[in-house]
């Protein structure tokens, strides 16, 4: 049993929802009692979906638990089946059904669907939501591509054009959306056909076809490993292992792909949008030497983003730690790089620990640590999920790829101050518009402008008003004045404050 | 017609029974998320999975900006596979909860899915951790569970939960109020009850747990909120005597409320006139901008939180709205008769049920204006559906005279966004 405040990641069934949202065409039951669809809202909440989630719940209740919960599930499967009519089916069971021990996948399968049907086990009480992502989507690309391995020691023939198949993009994933568009941007120019993008946009029967390619880009390990590596031994189809944040991973990267696609010839102005080398140089940037950075995310953006940090924007690391325990060692590896000690936790009262501790200029986290840096008053950028509705901008903001690097150049330099600034505030500490008190000078005196010969206030009007949400406390207290100065009533009541604010309800 | 606008009884619409599929609720830790916050004392430490821990920081898009007094136990495998003892393990989590937490008066331990099926008894385990950690701390126990509750069933099992706790009140005609109000509306109420010279007037759930009301035969309960069924129900076996009353939303659903426990404390109705009329016409003058918005509007609740009934009972005689279906996880026929007495005699109240049904009808019906979960909001949108999210509905200050025209104004923004919008 485990203490927990707030978790960066879902239970692992959650990682099923996000890579069956992604797919077109799939549908997943969930045996699970009803409260489970909150999950619903992750969707179209977070990411705005317009759509529900194609999911599809058993909703059982205590008084099913002594019946046959087996037989809810099947009818629940042949319900959803008849109405969403999908190409294929994914089942499986959330924590409480996984107690149940009904078999999803045994029991869907005796229902002789005109359509394949994958059963994916999570142990909810193990593993999380990244897991349970990368084992569903796993359990999907096997479940379509078996049929098409070829027989062992087939010689991988090269497709005429280069190909390959991007995989990892997910729903609700942090920047998919973008890096992908960034991502099939930079491969297009390296003269590279996408053949399969899985699971966001992929159809069941594109899985099927995910041989076809000459190779895979893994743009999100946590997700994509586990079938890549299945892609790798059954079809002989290598994969990239570098991750494109950055300028640096991002050249990386397309030197592993021209090697992987024999492409000999890059385009010398394949780095064309690339503003981060400049900007980073020009001198305006000095002032970032040796900022101290906190960085807490998944691995795979806390790793890039030390390096980014460190080589990119001459930050100087005080902190690495991920939440992703499955990627610990290679988090390890490279804060040993940096000169610093891993943290490894789940635990987000650990993470405000450490970076009090340290008390870094910059933190580069989660949304948990923005939070966490806004109350010790630290800038702050977020780098990773788990997702937010800010994570989802209406602009197109990838991480990865040059105008990833673009974009995290702007994100992780805005919140610090600029060097003339500091200065000044370093020369002139006692001016009294630098005091933590002061209100901004560009705003003047009209925030706090009272409302001319106020009238009194009755005591139990003052109790009242204390009552009333911060957020709205100065408009009802100026509406009550403005008010009673109108009515010509001496002294603010509570039912002044009451009439006041039926009056300008209306 | 009364001079508040409650007519007498009219025939009720007869709640059409539920149906088997897809219930798309919250089950009842959701609770929690406004629980927390109105016993400032208290901790709620749900016994349960990962993915209790994620509905309850998701469900209201719940940020932490400070540490929680909430948290969960998640259960391993080692718990499920008893390698270890699950009441050792919550013995040593509550232990260390409370020795981080030592502000902590009253814990909850909330039971979930997953440990109603494993049959953890978390009566027992807080009996034995009230024993341990006496006298400074009580534990009390309560399922939030979906597979035994929905929504805001769980505020009732919460409030269930303490009244075998609460001390003897020995005082005749002490008015209980049950149901978490804001404080601010709590204060409104408790000075209407002065003023009509009613009380000692006491709230239950209250603000601190130290001040935990008690109740005995002379004891009489007003109910705030819809949903509180078994709370009622221990209450009553304590000895108290429920008012039957409409629920306390809009200026006429106040007033009713107001009088009927006015008229069972004996106040006389030129008293109850003279202290409710100022409020109550404040209250339809602000509802009046409103109702120009909202009258005619068809209006579909799909069900949620059990306030469905008394919101449509709202919305259809303060705002002139016509509810095409009104869907609710459970209708109470006795807490409830009052209410349904003043719904639109035609209109069509339905009882939980399959979400897929719900939304076919819902298509065909096109509402002007759709109550629904946050699951079904914006595809509804998509759909060219006007939606109102209802967790609002439980998150705002709604009950009572001066939150009548916000409750109302919450129903008219999503109405008058659309109409501002030229995108």
């Amino acid at each position: 049993m485990q203490l927990s405040m707030w978790t960066y990641e879902g239970p692992p069934h959650i990682g099923a929802m996000r890579v069956a949202t992604a797919m077109r065409g799939l549908h997943y039951v969930l045996h699970a009692p009803q409260g489970d669809t909150y999950a619903d809202l992750l969707f179209t909440m977070i990411e705005r979906a317009p759509t529900r989630p194609p999911v599809s719940y058993t909703s059982f209740q205590a008084r099913d638990l002594g019946g046959d919960t087996a037989e809810l599930f099947k009818d629940a499967v042949r319900v959803a089946y008849a109405r969403f009519r999908p190409e294929a089916m994914l089942v499986g069971a959330s924590c409480t059904a996984e107690l149940l021990q009904d078999d999803p996948g045994g029991l869907a399968r005796t229902l002789g669907l005109p359509v394949p049907v994958v059963g994916v086990e999570l142990p909810a009480y193990q593993k999380k939501e990244n897991w349970g992502a990368a084992e569903t989507f796993y359990r999907l690309v096997r479940g379509f591509a078996a049929a098409r391995v070829p027989p062992p020691g087939t010689v991988r023939a090269r497709n005429a054009v280069p190909s390959c198949n991007i995989l990892g993009p997910t729903a609700l994933g942090f920047r998919h959306r973008d890096d992908l568009a960034e991502i099939r941007r930079l491969l297009a120019r390296l003269g590279i056909e996408v053949r399969v993008v899985a699971p966001l946009g992929a159809r069941p029967g594109d899985l099927a076809r995910l041989g076809e390619a000459d190779f895979n880009v893994v743009l999100y390990p946590e997700i994509a490993e586990t079938a890549a590596g299945w892609l790798q031994r059954a079809f002989g189809q290598p994969c990239t292992k570098t991750v494109p944040i950055g300028v640096g991973a991002t050249r990386d990267f397309i030197a592993e792909v021209a090697g992987l696609a024999g492409i000999t010839d890059i385009a010398s102005d394949i780095d064309e949008q690339c503003r981060l080398s400049w900007y980073a140089r020009s001198v305006d940037s000095t002032y970032l030497t040796g900022k101290r950075v906190f960085i807490f995310a998944d691995a795979t953006h806390a790793i890039a983003a030390a390096r980014v940090a460190a080589d990119e924007l001459g930050f100087r690391i005080v902190g690495l730690g991920t939440y992703s325990r499955e990627q610990a060692r290679a988090v390890r590896e490279a804060a040993a790089r940096h000169g610093v000690e891993a943290l490894i936790t789940d635990d987000y009262l650990e993470v405000e620990a450490a970076i009090t501790a340290v008390q870094p200029e910059l933190v580069l986290g989660t949304q948990m640590e923005r939070h966490i840096a806004k109350r010790l008053g630290l800038a702050c950028a977020v780098i990773s999920a788990p997702a937010h509705v800010q994570d989802f901008p209406a602009r197109t903001a990838p991480q990865m790829g040059f105008e990833g690097a673009n974009v995290l150049f702007d994100a992780w330099v805005h919140p610090l101050m600029m060097g003339l600034e500091e200065h000044l505030l370093a020369m002139f500490r006692d001016d009294f518009e630098f005091g933590a008190a002061a209100a901004p000078s560009h705003l003047g005196a009209a925030v706090a402008a009272p409302v001319p010969a106020a009238p009194a206030w009755h005591e139990a009007a003052t109790r009242e008003l204390s009552k009333i949400p911060f957020f709205v406390r100065t408009k009802a207290r100026r509406n009550a004045e403005l008010y009673a100065i109108e009515r010509g009533v001496g002294e603010v009541t509570v039912e002044t404050l009451y009439e006041a604010k039926a009056h300008y309800a209306r | 017609m009364s001079p508040d606008g409650v007519a007498g009884c009219i025939e009720a619409p007869s709640p059409v029974a539920p149906a088997r599929g897809q219930r798309e609720v919250f089950c009842g830790l959701t609770g929690i998320v406004w629980l927390h916050r109105k016993m400032q004392d208290a901790f709620f430490l749900v016994v349960g999975s990962r993915t209790c821990a994620h509905l309850i920081q998701s469900a209201a898009g719940v940020m932490i900006f400070a540490e929680p007094r909430f948290a969960t136990a998640i259960m391993d495998e080692r718990d499920l596979a008893g390698l270890a003892d699950a009441h050792d393990e919550l013995d040593r989590v509550v232990a260390a909860l409370l020795a981080r937490r030592p502000q902590i008066r009253l814990l909850f331990l909330v039971g979930s899915c997953p440990s109603e099926v494993i049959k953890l008894d978390l009566s027992r385990a807080a009996q034995r951790l009230s024993r341990t950690h006496a006298p400074d701390v009580r534990v009390l126990a309560y399922s939030g569970s979906g597979i035994e509750t929905t929504f805001t069933q769980g505020e009732d099992a919460c409030l269930a939960a303490m009244v075998p706790g609460l001390a003897r009140e020995d005082a005749q005609d002490a008015l209980l109020v049950v149901g978490a109000l804001p404080d601010i509306v709590e204060a409104q109420f408790a000075r209407l009850f002065e003023a009509l010279d009613i009380g000692p007037v006491r709230f239950l759930p209250p603000r601190a747990s130290r001040e935990l009301p008690g109740v005995g035969p002379g004891t009489r309960m007003l109910l705030a909120q819809p949903f509180l069924a078994e709370t009622a129900r221990l209450l009553q076996a304590r000895g108290a005597m429920r008012i039957a009353a409409p629920f306390p939303f809009g200026a006429q659903g106040t007033s009713a409320w107001l009088r009927a426990a006015a008229a069972s404390f004996g106040v006389a109705d030129a008293r109850v006139d003279a202290v409710i009329g100022p409020a109550h016409a404040r209250a339809v003058a602000a509802l009046a901008r409103h109702r120009e918005a909202l009258s005619g509007k068809r209006i579909f609740f799909f069900p949620d939180s059990q306030l469905e009934i008394p919101l449509a009972r709202f919305v259809a005689r303060e705002l002139g709205m016509i509810p095409v279906e009104i869907g609710t996880p459970y209708v109470h026929r006795a807490h409830m008769e009052p209410e349904l007495a003043l719904l639109p005699p035609d209109a069509r109240v339905v009882e939980a049920g399959d979400v897929e049904a719900q939304l076919d009808r819902v298509r065909a019906a096109r509402p002007d204006l759709t109550v629904c979960g946050l699951g079904l909001a914006n595809p509804l949108e998509a759909e060219g559906l006007a939606t109102k999210w209802s967790i609002e509905l439980l998150f705002s200050p709604v009950h009572g005279y001066e939150q009548a025209a916000d409750l109302a104004g919450l129903f008219a923004r999503a109405l008058a966004r659309r109409a501002m919008l030229r995108v």
